[in-house]
């Protein structure tokens, strides 16, 4: 028997469907953090969106165009400019070539293991920093080669200065990349000035690092620089990630809290190059780093 | 003076507010960018109440989450909130003037950013500086402004094919 005609619509009130959407969110957000059963979900949403992203592009597009014109107008002095730092540069590289040879030969005078360090050989994708994301609690950034530009995950960004991150997301035409600070991440560290080895994480807020579990008797000093150890094998090491900013005693527990601060920026170029350490042909599979490291 | 607005002319609208939301700014100005989305989805809750569902709210969230490089979930579970709440309180608010309206939408999107900071820090973020809630005053300053120009846009006569 057919019902009077509808005056209203039917189906679930606005709670319970509140209540039903909750429920969905929620599972989705504990799938996403915890567990990460569909990876391609978010590709595939990824893919969806991304003429809404290249449009949202056109104007930073324009203004890129217009300032590459302005620049062009100057351009015989930047090229006189680049010259010489390029041979600065080029001396550096020279001498760094002679110490490098010296610190093999004098490895093998010692019997020491060659370091895997020097066999390393990094490949370098130059990509462009597209998209900052507004909330404070997700420290990543977009670029704008993904998968199809050979760019793999777990792959290290940096920029001249030091590490900015690492790659966590593909996407074909952008991937995102975890920052530095963010919780989650950690990078593997030596201070330059002594050769001490830790593991320098992230804690959620911006320009602030910390290096935790070091006993307060550690010889650890304000303005050390930590570079990349390379242990782990996804970051090359050498490559400079932070500055010790202070150091303080904590009187309860037997450990110091070291906070540092980053030395790359995203916020000062728009450029970046995306590291891959090739396979090392290495004879010695002790040492061997393993690229696959997934996210964080 | 209540004018139907196509679906062609919503879809479209959302589909700006998404654009807008991707946009690339940096610094202080993404900082105060309203939720462009979020918006959009209290402006036709509001005003042309049942057009939209609660499964575009949450679908809109899910796109959104992934153009952030977000918590998939995040957006949607804040988006599906203020459609609740602008569907719950729309008929109300349609009886004050637009300038009346601004201070409650505020109310409104400050309610979804609470929702969303909660599910960041659920997931073991720290909480953000107060500059965080700079977009819940942006959107409402931005109410009024827009609800005007949408109306003008909406209305029948002069050029329909306008959008």
């Amino acid at each position: 028997m057919e019902t009077a005609p509808q005056f209203f619509r039917n189906g679930p009130g606005p709670f319970a469907r509140l209540f039903i959407f909750a429920i969905l969110s929620c599972l989705l957000i504990a799938e996403d953090t915890r567990f990460k059963y569909f990876p391609q979900l978010r590709q595939t949403i990824g893919v969806i969106i991304f003429p809404l992203q290249k449009i949202a592009y056109i104007p930073s597009d324009i203004y890129d165009q217009v300032e590459k014109l302005i620049t062009s107008f100057n351009l015989l002095e930047e090229n006189v400019k680049l010259r010489q730092l390029y041979l600065d540069r080029r001396e550096q590289l020279l001498r760094l070539e002679a110490l490098e040879a010296e610190n093999t030969h004098l490895r093998r005078l010692l019997g020491a293991v060659q370091q895997i360090e020097t066999t390393a050989k990094t490949k370098v994708v130059l990509a462009e920093i597209q998209y900052t994301p507004r909330d404070p609690f997700n420290h990543k950034i977009t670029l704008n080669k993904g998968s199809y530009h050979d760019i793999e995950l777990g792959q290290a960004v940096i920029d001249d200065k030091g590490i900015i991150g690492q790659i966590t997301q593909l996407y074909p035409w952008s991937s995102e990349v975890t920052l530095l600070t963010d919780k989650d991440h950690a990078v593997p560290i030596q201070v330059v000035r002594n050769g001490l080895r830790s593991i320098v994480s992230g804690t959620g807020k911006n320009n602030e690092l910390e290096l935790r579990y070091l006993s307060v008797n550690t010889d650890i000093q304000q303005g050390d620089l930590l570079v990349t150890s390379g242990i782990g094998g996804v970051y090359p090491p050498g490559i400079p990630v932070a500055t010790v900013l202070k150091i303080e005693q904590d009187s309860a527990g037997d450990f110091a809290l070291v906070t540092s601060a980053p030395i790359a920026g995203v916020n000062r170029n728009r450029q970046v190059l995306v590291l891959s350490l090739a396979q090392v042909e290495s004879n010695n599979s002790l040492e061997t780093p393993t690229i696959e490291s997934g996210t964080n | 003076m209540y004018v139907p607005a196509s679906s062609l002319f919503i879809a479209t609208s959302l589909v700006i507010a998404l654009i807008l939301n991707f946009l690339p700014l940096q610094g202080d100005l993404l900082i105060a960018r309203p939720d462009f989305v979020a918006f959009a989805i209290a402006y036709w809750n509001v005003n042309h109440p049942h057009k939209l569902g609660m499964s575009v709210a949450f679908g809109m969230g899910l796109m959104v989450d992934v153009g952030n490089a977000g918590i998939l979930g995040q957006h949607a579970l804040a988006y599906c909130v203020i459609f609740y709440l602008t569907q719950i309180f729309g008929r109300r608010l349609r009886l004050f003037s637009l300038l009346k309206q601004a201070p409650q939408i505020g109310f409104f999107l400050l309610i979804m950013q609470i929702v969303f900071a909660l599910v960041a820090l659920s997931s073991g973020s720290t909480l953000p500086g107060w500059r965080y809630f700079h977009a819940t005053i942006a959107g409402a300053l931005l109410w009024t402004p827009a609800s005007f120009a949408i109306a003008l846009l909406l209305k029948p006569k002069p050029d329909s094919s306008a959008l």
